[in-house]
């Protein structure tokens, strides 16, 4: 926990915050809407005797009261995909809508590429694309499994990615689910701090900033890029999408989230950002007892 | 016109001036037979005409889909654009396995569109979902024709398709891969 000091000027009731990263986490899963309405999905809970509670800002999210949730019926027909409450909010943020063409940059293992498939009905085009071969062969195995026939799979550095192969030359919309430093993950994975280092921070924040810049420069004018990771650096967050702001024509945009978070911050170890990042949202895992996340909402203006 | 040198590794010997099958890449299924060029591969047509046939699978289902072939034989189905051919990892999902004397849909396209059969779908009990979901094999009387079936047990009171089953000789073969087997509790 020694790294999240760092944070303490922060994050309010920080005592809280670092009581609840140390509480393990529930078990948490999706409904697949491509194959069953929540209502046939909690039916088959129900069937298998498994007790859920339904988030209270998303239906489709639901947690459950078991130790094995891998071994139900609603799992075995892919009417559930276990994933994290917040992992869930990029997806819902970026609103995309059966017919578009959307890019998911980082997709692997395709938790928030099948939600993105599922909130457009499975209509449309979803880009799926990851740069590591052996998280794409888990990307294609939940794709399969969830009935996703809406997704196109690459295996492609995205700071450099090419639409050349497709048959159109610019997306709709994009989420950037950042390669970061997964502070926010510690309750799931108590390890996640193991080999914690400002230097990394440095490093996958260029990442960052390369794949963000490259999702704004391919999606149209108009459109819409969701920035999002599951850690509370602000090198990794609000210094990333103020160096988008610099250099790429774009703005943060608010958005509605029916969840308790904080506001991005506007300043950070002597660095300063541009207001427009309190519309960002940080959630910390003792506001809503979920993981931690970070999320931003761009339109592309140019 | 091809010729056998041609570095796609196409040749005529045999094929009539078709093409062979690169299988390092997705091309989509020509509408019919007679649009074929590629040696051995099957039409959107036959396709359609495979799941009506032995599933009663309303062709209108696919209306907005299209088939691709990647592999030898392996089908895939898919929503999204795309232009032909195309090089990449993954289009949509497998559906069916061609090129082989008896053709094999693949268990997760029975969960996605299985509910849109009404022929060869062999309904479980319990118990006999289970084991299926486990990957067993199990004796079960089956009055239709032999060969792969669709499975389906009942949530809430409807059908719901688990996957492809190989029944011969009296005995349902879970064709589950093993990846999407799972044990569910046996209370
Ligand atoms: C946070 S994970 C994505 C999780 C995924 N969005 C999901 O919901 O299942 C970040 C991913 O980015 C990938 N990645 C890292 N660097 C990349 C790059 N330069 N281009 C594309 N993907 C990259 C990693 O392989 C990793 O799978």
């Amino acid at each position: 926990m020694e790294p999240l000091e760092r944070y303490r000027p922060i994050v309010d009731e920080f005592e809280a915050f670092l009581a609840a990263c140390k509480r393990p986490i529930g078990n948490v899963v999706r409904v697949n809407t491509i194959k069953a309405s929540v209502d046939r999905a909690t039916t088959a809970l129900e069937e298998d005797g498994v007790e859920f509670e339904q988030a209270s800002w998303n239906p489709r999210v639901l947690g459950l009261e078991t130790d094995s949730p891998g071994s139900t019926w609603a799992s075995f027909h892919g009417f559930t995909h276990g994933q994290e409450e917040v992992s869930a909010v990029p997806s819902v943020v970026l609103d995309p809508e059966p017919g578009e063409r959307v890019w998911d940059c980082c997709a692997a293992p395709g938790g928030k590429a099948t939600q993105i498939a599922a909130l457009m009905d499975d209509r449309g085009t979803v880009v799926a694309n990851d740069n590591n071969l052996g998280r794409i062969s888990a990307l294609r195995f939940n794709a399969e499994r969830l009935g996703a026939t809406s997704l196109a799979v690459t295996n492609d550095d995205a700071r450099n990615y090419s639409l050349k192969r497709f048959s159109f030359d610019s997306f709709d919309r994009a989420l950037v689910d950042a390669p970061c430093s997964c502070e926010g993950t510690i309750r799931k994975n108590p390890d996640a701090l193991d080999n914690w280092s400002e230097d990394h921070i440095h490093s996958v924040a260029g990442i960052q900033k390369g794949i963000l810049r490259r999702a704004i420069q391919t999606t149209r004018e108009g459109g819409t890029v969701v920035y999002s990771t599951c850690t509370f650096a602000p090198e990794e967050n609000e210094a990333v999408v103020q160096h988008a702001l610099e250099n790429e024509p774009c703005r943060v945009v608010d958005f509605d989230l029916d969840l308790e978070y904080s506001p991005g911050v506007t300043a950070w170890n002597g660095d300063e950002f541009d207001p427009a990042l309190e519309r960002t949202a940080r959630i910390y895992p003792h506001q809503n007892d979920t993981g931690g996340f970070f999320v931003a909402k761009l339109e592309v203006t140019g | 016109m091809v010729d056998d040198t041609d570095a796609d590794g196409a040749s005529e010997d045999g094929s009539g001036g078709l093409e062979s099958n690169d299988g390092q890449r997705f091309d989509r299924l020509p509408a019919t037979d007679a649009e074929r060029t590629v040696e051995g591969r099957v039409s959107r047509a036959a396709v359609l005409e495979y799941f009506e046939d032995r599933f009663a699978i309303p062709p209108e289902t696919f209306e907005d889909y299209t088939f691709w072939e990647k592999g030898a034989g392996k089908i895939w189905i898919y929503a999204g654009e795309s232009p032909t051919p195309l090089e990449i990892e993954a289009i949509g999902m497998t559906c069916l396995r061609t090129r082989q004397e008896h053709w094999k849909p693949t268990t997760d396209f029975a969960q996605r569109f299985g509910r849109h059969a009404s022929a060869c779908v062999i309904d479980l009990e319990r118990e006999a979902a289970q084991r299926f979901a486990a990957g067993e094999d199990q004796e079960l009387a089956w009055e239709g024709d032999w060969g792969y079936l669709i499975a389906a047990h009942e949530i809430g009171g409807s059908r719901e398709p688990l996957g492809i089953g190989l029944y011969v000789h009296g005995e349902l073969r879970s064709m589950v891969p093993k990846g999407r087997q799972r044990d569910i509790s046996r209370d």
